[in-house]
């Protein structure tokens, strides 16, 4: 690692000028788990780290009527443990759980992992099932966009623009009566990166689909959401044929790398394995 | 703006003393415990925040102190290993990882030590689920888990079966 400037700004306004100032040389620096492995390794090679660890609400749970509003800065394990995402949206405490090791989660922030955008992390399938936003804050002005539309744009690249922090995730509710699962093969130790992972949420009604989200992580550059395998459900029958079928579309989306947790034609295959779990999860 | 290179004034609190250190930004917190103040009992295995061998407490939350930078850790208050016990008195998790032979080489038990401390303040009688979960990330390549997973129960007060092979 070499030298950097290191700004700790104590306020929001602060932080955003010095973002500004430093679009092509700086980087926003929250908890820093991912960052300073990058950093070691010099795949991140800015000169100027932006603190946020100063600067005044960005943390913290809120109830709103729409939702969850979940400052940027906010702790990982902080998702896990409060009571208030536990009632509203329990489904977002338990896969924030499966992230690494307490000691990640002890320090790791929500928009700090969001940013990140590596297509291996837990919380971004969870995080577009459940229809979560992004507020993005600049210098000039804010913006909320969707997790789900090409807000992951490539491996750890997203739309998020030089000079805009991520100040707020925003949570749907959880709807009531929905059923949902987190799949995540894990076939080497506990705390590793997901081979590939599935996260599912769905209502339905005697045995017709009413509503279905699927998303997959560590299945391509960024994470997926499968479109086609809710587009072939929704409005049918959740018979165990109709899931088997569906699930064998996501084949077709994903585009996993060969590695040491298995090769590509590997992962393709249980990525349609572990998708027909979950939907049978949520839907049987 | 005055040179990267020039070192950060860091004021901290480990194990109840105030230090106030120089360091460059790059410095690791661990390298900064270990290095600039001398302590020497945290240890530095993995270097990736993969192996636990670097745990330690900050603002009562037990991180990898090799992936936390030391500039981080400005106003922090710390808890290392030497905070924990001392050899005279040794703090009953410790004890607990004698009796039950938690142990081998010891590079991982600084680690396992301050990781258990973390897991009963907040958990006092873990089950031995719980315990696997916590300890996940601590790696021993040694001794093997059996045996840790025995000293944190007998720390917890919990009962144990006598494991062959523990000293």
């Amino acid at each position: 690692m070499r030298d950097f400037y290191f700004h700790a700004p104590t306020s929001l306004p602060e932080a955003l000028t010095l973002l500004d100032e430093h679009k092509d040389d700086g980087r926003p620096f929250a908890g820093g788990t991912a960052l300073v492995v990058l950093m070691k390794q010099s795949l991140v090679d800015a000169d100027h780290m932006i603190s946020l660890a100063r600067v005044p609400g960005l943390t913290g749970i809120r109830k709103e009527a729409d939702g969850l509003h979940i400052g940027g800065l906010t702790r990982h394990r902080d998702i896990e443990t409060s009571a208030d995402a536990k009632s509203v949206v329990p489904f977002l405490s338990e896969v924030y759980s499966h992230v690494a090791t307490v000691r990640i989660r002890n320090v790791a922030t929500v928009g700090g992992g969001i940013a990140h955008a590596d297509p291996s992390q837990d919380p971004p399938p969870a995080l577009i099932v459940l229809g979560a936003q992004v507020k993005l804050q600049s210098k000039n002005g804010e913006r909320v966009v969707s997790l789900s539309d090409g807000f992951f744009q490539d491996y750890y690249e997203t739309s998020i623009e030089p000079g805009e922090l991520i100040t707020e995730v925003i949570v749907p509710n959880q709807p009531a009566g929905a059923r949902t699962a987190y799949l995540k093969f894990l076939p080497r130790t506990a705390d590793d990166y997901a081979t590939v992972a599935v996260a599912a949420m769905a209502t339905s009604e005697g045995g017709v689909v009413k509503t279905l989200k699927v998303a997959l992580g560590a299945a391509g550059p960024t994470p997926i959401h499968a479109t086609a395998v809710e587009q072939a459900l929704v409005g049918k029958q959740a018979t165990p044929q109709a899931i088997r079928d569906a699930a064998d579309a996501v084949a077709a989306l994903v585009d996993p790398l060969d590695d040491f947790r298995g090769s590509s034609e590997y992962k393709r295959d249980m990525a349609v394995v572990f998708t027909r779990r979950a939907l049978e999860r949520v839907l049987l | 703006m005055n040179d990267a290179s020039q070192p950060h004034q860091i004021h901290l609190t480990v194990n109840g003393k105030g230090y106030d250190v120089s360091a460059p930004t790059r410095r690791t917190l661990v390298d900064l415990l270990r290095y600039d103040l001398g302590l020497t009992g945290t240890k530095e295995a993995c270097s990736v925040g993969v192996c636990g061998a670097c745990t330690i407490s900050m603002n009562g939350s037990i991180v990898a102190s090799c992936i936390t930078l030391a500039v981080q850790a400005d106003g922090a208050d710390i808890t290392t290993i030497e905070g924990i016990g001392t050899p005279d008195n040794l703090h009953p998790i410790q004890q607990a990882f004698i009796d039950c032979g938690g142990f081998q080489c010891g590079i991982c038990t600084p680690g396992q030590i301050v990781a258990t401390k973390a897991l009963l303040d907040e958990n006092p009688k873990p089950t031995e689920d719980e315990i696997k979960e916590w300890l996940m990330g601590n790696l021993c390549r040694c001794t093997g888990y059996y045996q840790i997973i025995d000293s944190v129960k007998k720390a917890s007060g919990q009962p144990v079966a006598p494991t062959p092979g523990a000293v």
